[in-house]
This record gives C-alpha cells, sequence and structure tokens, in this order.
C-alpha cells in the first residue's frame, strides 16, 4: 500500500494507525536482519505516536495529510532524546536535546516514526558500507549495496520497512540510493527545507528530501517537510505551491532537454528532435543499459507529447572535483566540533589537545578523515585561491551554464546513477571510483536546483535503473509532474523486490 | 588625559613608537549575536546556553538584528563606511570553541575606514569595525592554575556566543599615553551611542596592542609584537612603554624582534613570549554557508546616522564653548566620558560658575548613581561657594548629599550647619594658630617655595582643624601670606 493510501484509510477509519505501525513493525523484526536498513528501531515511540494519532480520530479532530503513515529518518536528523548517530563512533551515547523542523512537520502532519535508518558516516560515501554500524543492503539483491549515503532509507521504503522515508542528499545521496533501490528520491530547491536539525556534512549543499514508492508518496512527503523557517537563515520565505493537482497533467508541450554530458557524451541522438552538436566529452562511467534507459524516458517524454532534444552544459563535468573540493573544506569546518569536550565519544589524554587527537583518531572512519584531510588543505594558506576558490568558479559557472540551459527547455533529463546496485566491496577500496557514482546528481547540488529520481525499468542485471529530471529553482511542481508521467510510462511499473 | 607628544615617556634618541590597537567590545545586547540566549555578565555557569551557542550538531546560527544595529551605529559614530557584509568562519581548536570555529567577518566587515579623533587633536585611522562571536571562558582547576600543569579546566559558555565588535586601529598611535587616550575616547563613544558598558575589569572591552618601533622620521613599519593581557589602562601604558624599550634595545643591539604575540606581565612589569608566528594557526577562513550576506539598505544607514546622539568630541566642544575658556580640556574630557557633561552646560546655562561647576562635578562626582543632582542645585551650590558661603570643603560635602538625595544645598548646608568661616573669626584663628606653632611659622616665613608650600599644608591643616572644616582653605592661604609680609 502506498503512503497515500494508508493515509487515506486510516483517516477513513478503515484501519487504525495502531494496525498499519504494528504491520510495518513486523516487517522490520522479520526482514531487517538481512537488509540493516535500521541503526535504531523505535517500536514503542511508533505505537505510542500511533495511539495519539486513533486518539484524535476517535475525538473527531482533524488529523494531518499523513495521518499514521510510517516514516523512517535518517540517522543524520536529530530526534529529541533519542540516540541520533550519523553511523559514526563519533557520536556514541548522544541524544539530541532538541527534533528537526523537518521531523516536527512530519509530527505536525500526523506521521509515524518507526526508525532511524542507516548511512555512510556523516553522509561521506555512495554505498552505505561507510558506517561504524556495518553495511545495509539492497532489498532486491542483497548482495549488492543500495546506494548512499541514505542506503538504509531508500532500502527500507523498498523492503516495506516504512511507507516513507527522509534522507539528505548532498551529492546525491537521496536520488542514487532511491535508483538503486527502485524508488522514488527527490531532491528539493536549496532553502525549500529547513537544514535544521540535520546534522551537517557540507552545509551549502546539505539538502533534506523524501523517498517514497510513488511519485506522489514522495510529493506528499516533501509538501508536509517544506516551507519557511526562520531557524534556518538559508531558508527561503516564499509560498509553496500545491504539487498534487499538477501530477496528472502530464507534459504535453513541455520542452525537455537531454544533457549531453550527464550521458557520457555519448548519446545515441540520431531519433530526438531539435538536436543541439552533441558533446564531444562527458562524465566518465554511464553504463550502455542505464543510457538505453534514459533514451527509452526520452521516447517516452516525447510520445507523452513533450518536445525533446540534446542540450550541453559543459561544466558539468567538472562538477565532481568542484564538489570534492567544497564539501571536503565545509565537512572539515563542521565536524571540527567533534573534539571529545562536550557529548559523544571521549578518549582521555593527559591534557585537552591530545584528548582531542586521540578521539578524532578513534571516532571518525576512514572516509571521514579522508575529507577531512582534503578539506583542510584546500582551505589552507597558500592554497586556497588554487583548490577552494577555483572550485566556487566551477560552482558559479555552472550555474550560469544551467540558467542559460533553462532558458531553451523546461526540464532536464539524466541518469540518476551511472549503473545498477554494485556488489558489496566492489568500489569501497577504490574512492575515486567510489566517487564517480555522484557524477550524474552532483550538479543540481552545487546549483541547488531541485531534481527527482524515478525508476525506469531495469539494467541487463534485472536491478532497477533511475532517471533523472532536473528542473530550474524553485520547480518543484514541475519535476513531480514530470516523474509522475515517466512513473506512469515505466516499463512493467513495479519496484517491489 | 592628553595626547600631547611632550607627555610621552622618551625612548631612545632618533626611535619612534608604532602602535596599532585592537580592542574587542562585548554589545550591550539583550541577547546573543546568533540564538535568543540571554547575553549577561556574572550568571551562573552554563545557564544562558542553548542547542546553538553550544554548536551541538544540526544546529544552525541565525543573525541577532540588534547586533548588526548596535556594530553598524558604532561604526557610523567611528566615521566608517557601512557596507555589505559576509560572516566567514575561523578555524581552530580550544575546548572553550564550541563549534572549534568562531563566526566572524574577514574580508568583508561590517564596518571599514573610519577614524578616531582623540581630545588632543591627533587622528587616528580604524582600518575595520568587524562582529563575531564571543569564546566560552576557561577555568584551570589545580596546579597553578595555569593552563600547563591544571588538573582540569572548567568551561562555562554562558559568554559562548556573546556579540563582539573589534576595532581594528591603524598604525597611528605613537605613544603610550595616546594608546590610552584612544582607549579612553573609544570607550567614550561607546557609553555616548550606547551599544556596549565597556568595562575593562569586567573584561566587556578587551585591548591587545600591535607594537613597534622605527627610525624617527621614517614612514616603514618594522617588525610587531601583538601584546596581551592588557586589563587596564595602566596595564596598557606600562606595557607599550616596556615593549618599546625591548625593541629598540635589540635593534640597537644589533638584533631584530620576533614577530609574536607576547603577554604582558603585571606583577613583573614585563612582557613574555606567547605563541611566535611560524608556528601560529592557519585559521583557513571561509564564507559561512549557514549564514547569508548583510546587506544594508540606504535607508538604514540614513536612520542610524540621523538617530546617533551627540558624540564625545562634539560635546567636548559645545561644554568648552558654553565655558568661554573657563573649563579645562581635562575636566572637559573627564565630564564627557562620565556623561555629566549636560549637567554641567545646564546649570551653566542656570548662572553657575563654569569652572567652578566643571571642577566641582569633575572632582567630587565620581559616583555610580548621580541622577539627583538637578542643574539648579548644582548652580545654586556653585553659587553659594563662588560667593564665601561654602568653603570647598564644606561644598564637597553637599554635593555628595545632593547626590544621594539629598535635596537642594541651602537646606542641606543649613541642617549640618555649615557656613564659610570669613573676616574677624577667620584672622583669630589664624593668628592663634601661628602663635602655638611658632617654630614652623618661622620657616614658612624664612623658606624657599618648596618648604613654604609645605609648611603652609601644614598650618591651613590646623585651622581646619580647629574650625572643624568650616574655613575656606584658599582664604586662609590669602591670611597666611599676608601675615607673612607684615611680619615684624
Amino acid at each position: 500500500m502506498t503512503a497515500l493510501g494508508v493515509a487515506a484509510a486510516v483517516a477513513a477509519g478503515e484501519r487504525t494507525a495502531r494496525s498499519v505501525a504494528e504491520d510495518y513493525l513486523d516487517r522490520i523484526s522479520a526482514g531487517d536482519g538481512e537488509i540493516g536498513a535500521f541503526n535504531l528501531v523505535l517500536a514503542d515511540e511508533a505505537l505510542a505516536d500511533a495511539d495519539r494519532v486513533d486518539a484524535a480520530l476517535g475525538r473527531g479532530e482533524p488529523v494531518g495529510p499523513l495521518a499514521g503513515v510510517p516514516v523512517a529518518l535518517k540517522d543524520n536528523l536529530c530526534t529529541r532524546g533519542i540516540p541520533t548517530t550519523c553511523s559514526s563512533r563519533m557520536l556514541e551515547g548522544w541524544r539530541p536535546p532538541y527534533s528537526a523542523t523537518v521531523v516536527e512537520r512530519l509530527r505536525a502532519a500526523g506521521a509515524v516514526i518507526v526508525g532511524k535508518t542507516n548511512l555512510d558516516e556523516f553522509a561521506m560515501g555512495s554505498s552505505t558500507e561507510n558506517s561504524a554500524f556495518g553495511p545495509t543492503r539492497n532489498p532486491h539483491d542483497t548482495s549488492r549495496v543500495p546506494g548512499g549515503s541514505s542506503g538504509g532509507s531508500a532500502a527500507a521504503v523498498a523492503a516495506g520497512f516504512a511507507a516513507l522515508a527522509l534522507g539528505s542528499d548532498t551529492g546525491g545521496s537521496i536520488r542514487q540510493p532511491a535508483a538503486l533501490c527502485g524508488v522514488v528520491g527527490m531532491k528539493p530547491t536549496y532553502g525549500r527545507v529547513s537544514r535544521y536539525g540535520l546534522i551537517a556534512f557540507a552545509s551549502s549543499l546539505d539538502h533534506i528530501g523524501p523517498f517514497g514508492a510513488t511519485v506522489a508518496d514522495a510529493a506528499a512527503c516533501y509538501e508536509a517537510i517544506a516551507g519557511h523557517d526562520p531557524l534556518d537563515s538559508t531558508s527561503i520565505d516564499l509560498p509553496l505551491e500545491p504539487i498534487d493537482g499538477a501530477l496528472a497533467d502530464g507534459v504535453e508541450g513541455l520542452r525537455v532537454g537531454v544533457v549531453a554530458e550527464l550521458c557520457g557524451g555519448r548519446l545515441q541522438a540520431a531519433h530526438l528532435v531539435g538536436t543541439d552538436a552533441p558533446a564531444a566529452s562527458g562524465v566518465e562511467g554511464v553504463a550502455d543499459d542505464v543510457l538505453a534507459r534514459v533514451q527509452d524516458a526520452a521516447e517516452a517524454l516525447e510520445q507523452a507529447g513533450a518536445e525533446v532534444r540534446t542540450v550541453s552544459v559543459p561544466s558539468a563535468v567538472l562538477g565532481l572535483s568542484a564538489y570534492y573540493l567544497i564539501t571536503s573544506a565545509e565537512a572539515s569546518s563542521n565536524l571540527a566540533r567533534y573534539d571529545g569536550v562536550r557529548y559523544g565519544l571521549r578518549v582521555e589524554a593527559a591534557n585537552a589537545a591530545e584528548m582531542n587527537v586521540n578521539t578524532r583518531t578513534a571516532g571518525f572512519g576512514t572516509e571521514a578523515k579522508r575529507r577531512i584531510i582534503l578539506g583542510t588543505y584546500a582551505l589552507s594558506a597558500g592554497y586556497y585561491d588554487a583548490f577552494y576558490g577555483k572550485a566556487l568558479r566551477v560552482r558559479t559557472l555552472m550555474l550560469q551554464e544551467f540558467a542559460a540551459v533553462y532558458e531553451d527547455v523546461d526540464v532536464l533529463l539524466c541518469p540518476t546513477a551511472p549503473t545498477t546496485a554494485f556488489e558489496l566491496g566492489a568500489k569501497i577500496a577504490d574512492p575515486m571510483l567510489m566517487y564517480l557514482n555522484d557524477v550524474c546528481t552532483i550538479p543540481s547540488d552545487l546549483t541547488g536546483h531541485p531534481a527527482i529520481s524515478v525508476p525506469f525499468g531495469r539494467g541487463d542485471d534485472g536491478l532497477p535503473v533511475g532517471v533523472q529530471v532536473m528542473g530550474p529553482a524553485l520547480s518543484e511542481r514541475l519535476i513531480f509532474r514530470v516523474a509522475a508521467a515517466l512513473e506512469r510510462a515505466a516499463p512493467g511499473n513495479g519496484s517491489a523486490p | 588625559m592628553s595626547g600631547a607628544p611632550g607627555r610621552e615617556a622618551a625612548l631612545g634618541d632618533g626611535w619612534e613608537l608604532v602602535v596599532g590597537l585592537e580592542v574587542h567590545v562585548e554589545l550591550s545586547t539583550a541577547t546573543k549575536l546568533f540564538c535568543g540566549c540571554a547575553n549577561r555578565f556574572g550568571d551562573e555557569p552554563n545557564t544562558n546556553v542553548c542547542p546553538v551557542c553550544l554548536g551541538l550538531p544540526g544546529s544552525l546560527p541565525v543573525v541577532n538584528a540588534a547586533a548588526v544595529d548596535f556594530a553598524m551605529r558604532l561604526g557610523r559614530a567611528l566615521g566608517c563606511e557601512a557596507r555589505g557584509a559576509v560572516f566567514a568562519r575561523k578555524n581552530y581548536f580550544y575546548p572553550d570553541m564550541p563549534k572549534a570555529y568562531q563566526i566572524s567577518q574577514y574580508d568583508q566587515p561590517t564596518n571599514t575606514d573610519g577614524r578616531l579623533e582623540l581630545p588632543g587633536g591627533h587622528t587616528v585611522g580604524i582600518e575595520r569595525a568587524h562582529i563575531e562571536e564571543d569564546t566560552g571562558k576557561t577555568t584551570h582547576i589545580g596546579g597553578g592554575g595555569r593552563i600547563h600543569d591544571a588538573d582540569y579546566a572548567l568551561v562555562d559558555y554562558n559568554r559562548a556566543g556573546v556579540p563582539l565588535v573589534e576595532i581594528v586601529s591603524r598604525p597611528d598611535i605613537r605613544g603610550a599615553e595616546q594608546a590610552r587616550a584612544y582607549v579612553r575616547e573609544l570607550r567614550a563613544i561607546l557609553l555616548a551611542v550606547g551599544v556596549s558598558d565597556a568595562r575593562m575589569e569586567e573584561g566587556s572591552m578587551r585591548v591587545d596592542a600591535n607594537v613597534s618601533v622605527r627610525p624617527a622620521g621614517s614612514d616603514e613599519l618594522r617588525t610587531r609584537c601583538e601584546i596581551k593581557n592588557l586589563s587596564s589602562l595602566r596595564a596598557l601604558g606600562r606595557a607599550i612603554v616596556y615593549e618599546a624599550q625591548r625593541h629598540v634595545d635589540l635593534w640597537s643591539g644589533g638584533e631584530r624582534p620576533r614577530q609574536e604575540t607576547r603577554h604582558w606581565d603585571e606583577a613583573n612589569g614585563r612582557t613574555t613570549p606567547g605563541r611566535s608566528k611560524e608556528d601560529a594557526d592557519d585559521y583557513r577562513y571561509f564564507q559561512d554557508p549557514d549564514l547569508v550576506p548583510l546587506a544594508p539598505a540606504a535607508e538604514t544607514v540614513a536612520a542610524i546616522d540621523a538617530a546617533l546622539p551627540p558624540l564625545p568630541a562634539a560635546r567636548r566642544a559645545d561644554l568648552a564653548a558654553d565655558g568661554g575658556g573657563a573649563v579645562s580640556a581635562e575636566d572637559a574630557a573627564l565630564l564627557v566620558e562620565r556623561g555629566q557633561d549636560g549637567l554641567v552646560r545646564a546649570a551653566i546655562a542656570a548662572g553657575a560658575d563654569p569652572g567652578v561647576a566643571a571642577t566641582r562635578v569633575a572632582n567630587d562626582l565620581a559616583v555610580e548613581d548621580w541622577a539627583p543632582v538637578t542643574p539648579e542645585g548644582l548652580a545654586a551650590l556653585v553659587a553659594m561657594e563662588t560667593s564665601g558661603r561654602l568653603t570647598a570643603t564644606q561644598s564637597k560635602q553637599v554635593l555628595a548629599e545632593m547626590a544621594e538625595g539629598g535635596g537642594f544645598p541651602d537646606a542641606i548646608a543649613e541642617r549640618r550647619g555649615f557656613q564659610a568661616m570669613a573676616g574677624d573669626d577667620l584672622a583669630a584663628v589664624v593668628d592663634q594658630v601661628i602663635s602655638e606653632n611658632a617654630e614652623a611659622w618661622s620657616r614658612f616665613c624664612a623658606g624657599d617655595e618648596a618648604e613654604r608650600k609645605k609648611l603652609a599644608g601644614f598650618l591651613t591643616g590646623q585651622v581646619m582643624r580647629a574650625t572643624r572644616g568650616q574655613a575656606d582653605g584658599a582664604a586662609v592661604n590669602r591670611l597666611l601670606a599676608a601675615r607673612a609680609r607684615s611680619r615684624p
């Protein structure tokens, strides 16, 4: 049952929120031993939340649009009084004294929080293997990764452990695992959803967004969490457009651009109308089967009445380098507060400076350390201009190029991830290979523009493929609408494992 | 309080002192810079804290508009340009830094390019006055209470996130006295615009001095040392003199000072080396992505300018003008610093003698709360003193009682039985004191100027004792001089 189906059934009195919660908790206890989606299952809290929803319904009080819907939270979202770990030893024993704005909003919408999901430590990774608590496995094939860093949330929705989930996306950490797990994952415009209570990885690129089994579910979840928050200075104070009514509108007359560079520079575009000169260069590693599904999706949109052409965003190939410099620089600063003084892990020593070193040595995993060191270097005196400064200029260039492209098209289409889900352990020893997972998703994190991944067929290995729809700032309604059209046209239209 | 070069301690021949000051001032906003916690000194440790000022994971800063307004008011009072500004992170590890970075302003500060004119006329350029957050406060426990031998440390985060403005002067200060005058004038401006209580002893105003020397007449800038731990104006002056001499001695001996941070050791009257620049932190400044740039509208700046109160320099000029030359520069500076210039000007307007009114308030109204003293009361007191109805000593006592809410001066004087002893009564007492202190009197009459002055003090004191303070010191002096002249 979809999240919206659950909400409707609960609101109509056909099911109690408690019975829904019990079903989901049963599925978690039966199946999560194998998948490892959760760091923490909140059974008692979920049942108490569900009982409150049922009690409110019993008193005839209005309930929110997600009444009784079981939701999983990525474990980098603060939950008051409940451990929040970022899948790191560093936050051992810490219980936040406050909840993230998105958590408060989900509760206000009637959602039932079922647990905290696994992630790559501090959201740094693309496979959920960089977790201090062990990897999460892909429900479609447990020898495969679920993607990352929000792999636990994606797997939870794919496995039916939660009807919805929240993740965070800094370089693709919602959309890439959504693609690999065959669910819908969406990243809103930077500032549309408050970051208050999201434990920072790279503040200028961190976005919170929804996972759902369907586009409509993801849209409902997005609407529940979006909107201005005075606690986040980067929050946008503009009214939200309702999404729901737009999902059935179709794509007749819409202009869709397929980004040549993000398709590896080797689109077979002969059948696409309005073709610009195909780009000679493109990102590395986009697999043929994924590319074929993107072309299928482009054709499907064309058949539904959209005008499809290829477009070029040359700076897109620079995204990966700029991304690793900017995010590592910000991370080196954001993660400096884990010093053993006030909360979390402390490894004692003779003095504060040594305690600090011992704590950070023991508390952070390899990938976090790698990025802290890279970021510290990139910001250092004498290197700032060559690294961080140059990366900021690439970001500006990319914004300009996307703005120019959006003069000609309404939305963009490209792969979400270059491949389907890969084997556990296949890339963990080779950071550069791992980083390439994010080449297609990074540009919209750098620009802050919204993007969504929607399942569209399967790869040669039978595993799900996701295609990505990107739009200009504040175009959430439009990208959900295009994603809904793709969902209707998707082959088989089933993603349950 | 003077910027006069003549009063500066002299360096060795041919050397000139070059000083720039960095002054940190806590803004007296109701709440902290990036959260709603109370900004209050002296509360129980760690009671004014929240997830934001503790830097808890997931928390985000939101800038306090009042702090920006305060900083801009100060900047405009210093003649700075009000500019679009960007908050940056200054990264370094220290246990009293909750986030392991301090949110400050780096290459785009709120205020730039101002100036501060000292009462003596010298102008010191202001490079910038930027906004930043304060850190927590660490107390080292055990051992000698110093960081190196302490058993453990306690951190109070009440101060973490308190809004600061750092005012950075250009290296335009040429002496220890000028440095002190600069800090006093800056403090007067801070109090006048009402943005800080600027108390050095409570740490709400902290001064670091960048000191170097150069051959007189040169315009080069030589290696400087930054002197920290200057907790009073006296310490500031002594430290600058000490450090400058140290540099002169080094240069004269063919050596050069190392660029380093040094600490003022008040007890031993010297500076000691701290961190040297070679192992100084690289702060890795970058724009704080959690905050948006400040872009003050032209109307906002205009409104701040329009609302600025009269500043100390203008107030001193006004007082001098009202005083018609009778108010000394020292008294004027002191009165403005204490905010008592309005009282004195109003008393002058009500007919008081300007010089006496200014001196009486400057010397004898150094109290926290002098609100009960009205201009009319002060004018009446001054009139009683100038007409000889009260001695200077009596006048001081009456003023003190007025400040405590005692009412009008004639009523106080009457209640206390004050009236100046004058004429034949006073002459009789003076003659009696002369005859009872024959030896002192002989030495007074025969002595040189210094001796005479010393003995005049003694003899006047005897007269005061005999009259229980009801004699006017000046009148006694006049009588003593007259008796000496007419001595056979």
